[in-house]
């Protein structure tokens, strides 16, 4: 005998049918993984790896130890700078992909080193850098120098790479907003008196507001987290968040220690993709006359406009 | 269109001389790489064309081939769960209001904004924690995982453009709820899955960080290889494997060229 639902029933029953099983997986190897990673970093470390079932604030008191507080430093630094000038770069260039009449061929040309393998374009940077490398091979051929340049193996090249790693993530976005600008108030702007710079100052930035935030945060949050590109390219006094995790984990065995650095990072992540949907909320709201749109869709807004470049993390 | 009006002056000479610098410089690591793996001798001193680091690569570098068919498995395997789970995720949600809806979009949207390494590192802690072997279930896992977020937002993407009373006309005409999805719903969302699933196999055979976390031994996958050979120092090997995944990322651009296109028109 078939039981006939009430709508609201049935609805129920349907969207957990098509939406449980991702719930589901979510929940078990997103969600319950990171829950073990907050309690892990309250807990005391074990003497082989895992943890001792005992409350402890150790973890996050070990982290204002100075060579770690050092790292902590340096992270942010890093990150900051290689931010900024990756915005710095991706201002003019998402303006003038906006402008030029061939922006599917440009979005292909800055797709196409964005989308290869990040380690073969870290191992591209050391055969260009490295002592017996590229730079170095060639200025000793032209006789410029005897012996090779130290360019690689120090903070410069981190942050040289990483800006190369991550520029487009600053660059897709910012595309996307300044396409969006009308650019008509430009000229109304200089038809009223403004310089070319004042009007780019005054009337296009405020418009791109919400490209900058996104642009900042899609940067920003993975180069705060990076690890591969310190590794391979930074020196001894290069090493950052990411490596310290890493190391915890694989050598020092201190998972609490991890974990707790996990949750900086974490914390500092969520911060910033909260401060991204805050400005895109507050910038849809001035345009939309005070139409109201949930924290929900603001993610989902901002998610969508900046991955539907993007096929890497 | 009369916006040019100014721009054309200053604008030009400025933010295009950026743009082409910047693609230059996004490009030259890449010609470098390429142009070396012709190189005959090992460094990075030009001797004479030759193509032996590609016959050393195709035959005689059999851990590199296990590894990519390594990464093969994976990235079929989490890429056809990931897009299944996805697909359904995002029609349920798109239409139903149900417990833990909004639960469910927002943990799906985290994977993809916190830093790879949290991923790692709590999938790694959990795995232990549980105590599964850590081996090619466990990469399949961890690969489902950040793949999953792709498939929902590009299929959600495509079904607030569906009209839902097309859903309920097949309804009206008889049809049932499986009918409605396999008949109805699916065929016309296709090119969204498709394009979803593609974006999991790129994602899936290039992630190096979250399966370095989760991988044991001999379930080495070829971005692992890789990162070993370069741990090692320059290979040649190496040049001419970039040549070859250069031109596999090409040819993925290029099928994606024409979502790229609607892409930059839409937005």
């Amino acid at each position: 005998m078939k039981k006939t639902l009430k709508p609201r029933e049935r609805e129920q029953l349907l969207g957990t049918i098509y939406g449980g099983p991702m719930g589901l997986w979510f929940t078990l190897f997103f969600t319950v993984p990171l829950g073990i990673i907050i309690l892990y970093s309250f807990l005391k470390r074990g003497l082989y790896g895992g943890v001792v079932w005992e409350f402890t604030l150790t973890a996050y008191k070990q982290m204002f130890n100075p060579s770690f507080a050092m790292v902590v430093i340096r992270t942010l630094w890093i990150s900051v700078l290689s931010t900024f000038l990756c915005i710095l770069i991706a201002i003019p260039c998402g303006y003038a992909m906006a402008k030029s009449k061939h922006q599917t061929f440009l979005l292909f040309l800055i797709i196409i080193p964005f989308w290869t393998n990040s380690l073969i374009r870290i191992y591209a940077w050391i055969s260009i850098l490295s002592t017996e490398g590229f730079i170095n091979s060639l200025l000793i051929r032209l006789g410029l120098i005897d012996e090779g340049l130290k360019l690689i193996y120090n903070n410069g090249a981190v942050v040289l790479v990483l800006i190369y790693m991550y520029l487009p993530f600053a660059i897709l976005p910012l595309f996307t907003t300044i396409d969006k600008f009308d650019f008509s108030l430009f000229d109304a702007a200089r038809d009223l008196g403004a310089t070319k710079l004042g009007s780019i100052v005054r009337v296009l930035f405020p418009n791109i507001k919400s490209g900058l935030s996104t642009a900042f945060i899609f940067t920003f949050i993975p180069i705060f987290g990076a690890y591969t590109v310190p590794l391979l390219v930074g020196g001894k006094d290069s090493t950052m968040i990411g490596n310290i995790i890493v190391d915890q984990v694989s050598k020092t065995r201190n998972w609490p220690l991890a974990s707790a650095f996990s949750m900086i990072l974490t914390l500092i992540s969520l911060i910033g993709v909260f401060w991204m949907l805050y400005n895109g909320k507050r910038e849809q709201m001035q345009k939309e006359g005070g139409l109201k749109k949930t924290t929900q869709q603001a993610l989902e807004h901002n998610v969508k406009a900046h991955h539907t470049h993007r096929g890497t993390k | 269109m009369n916006y040019h009006k100014y721009s054309n002056k200053t604008g030009f000479s400025f933010s295009y001389v950026m743009l082409t610098l910047v693609v230059v410089f996004l490009f030259i690591p890449l010609f470098v790489v390429v142009f070396f793996s012709f190189n005959s001798a090992k460094g990075m001193q030009w001797d004479h064309a030759s193509l032996v680091w590609y016959k050393t690569l195709i035959y005689d570098s059999p851990s590199l081939w296990a590894a990519f068919k390594n990464s093969l498995i994976i990235a079929l395997t989490s890429s056809i769960t990931a897009t299944t789970l996805g697909t359904l995720a995002a029609i349920g949600i798109k239409w139903y209001r149900f417990h833990g809806r909004s639960y469910i979009t927002t943990v799906s949207y985290l994977p993809m904004v916190l830093p790879e390494v949290i991923i790692g590192i709590s999938m790694l802690i959990f795995f232990s924690a549980v105590k599964v072997r850590l081996g090619m279930f466990t990469i399949f896992v961890a690969h489902t995982t950040f793949n999953l977020p792709f498939v929902f937002m590009m299929v959600s993407a495509r079904l607030d453009e569906f009209d839902y009373s097309t859903v309920e006309a097949a309804r009206d005409l008889g049809a049932n709820e499986r009918q409605t999805l396999t008949k109805v719903i699916i065929p016309s969302i296709i090119p969204a899955v498709l394009s979803g699933f593609l974006m999991c196999i790129t994602m899936s055979l290039e992630d190096f960080v979250i399966t370095f976390f989760v991988s044991g031994p001999g379930s080495g996958t070829l971005p692992l290889y890789v990162y070993s050979m370069i741990r090692y120092g320059v290979s040649p090997v190496i040049n001419a494997l970039s040549f070859v995944m250069i031109l596999g990322t090409m040819i993925i651009a290029f099928i994606f060229r024409k979502f790229l296109k609607t892409v930059a028109a839409s937005s």
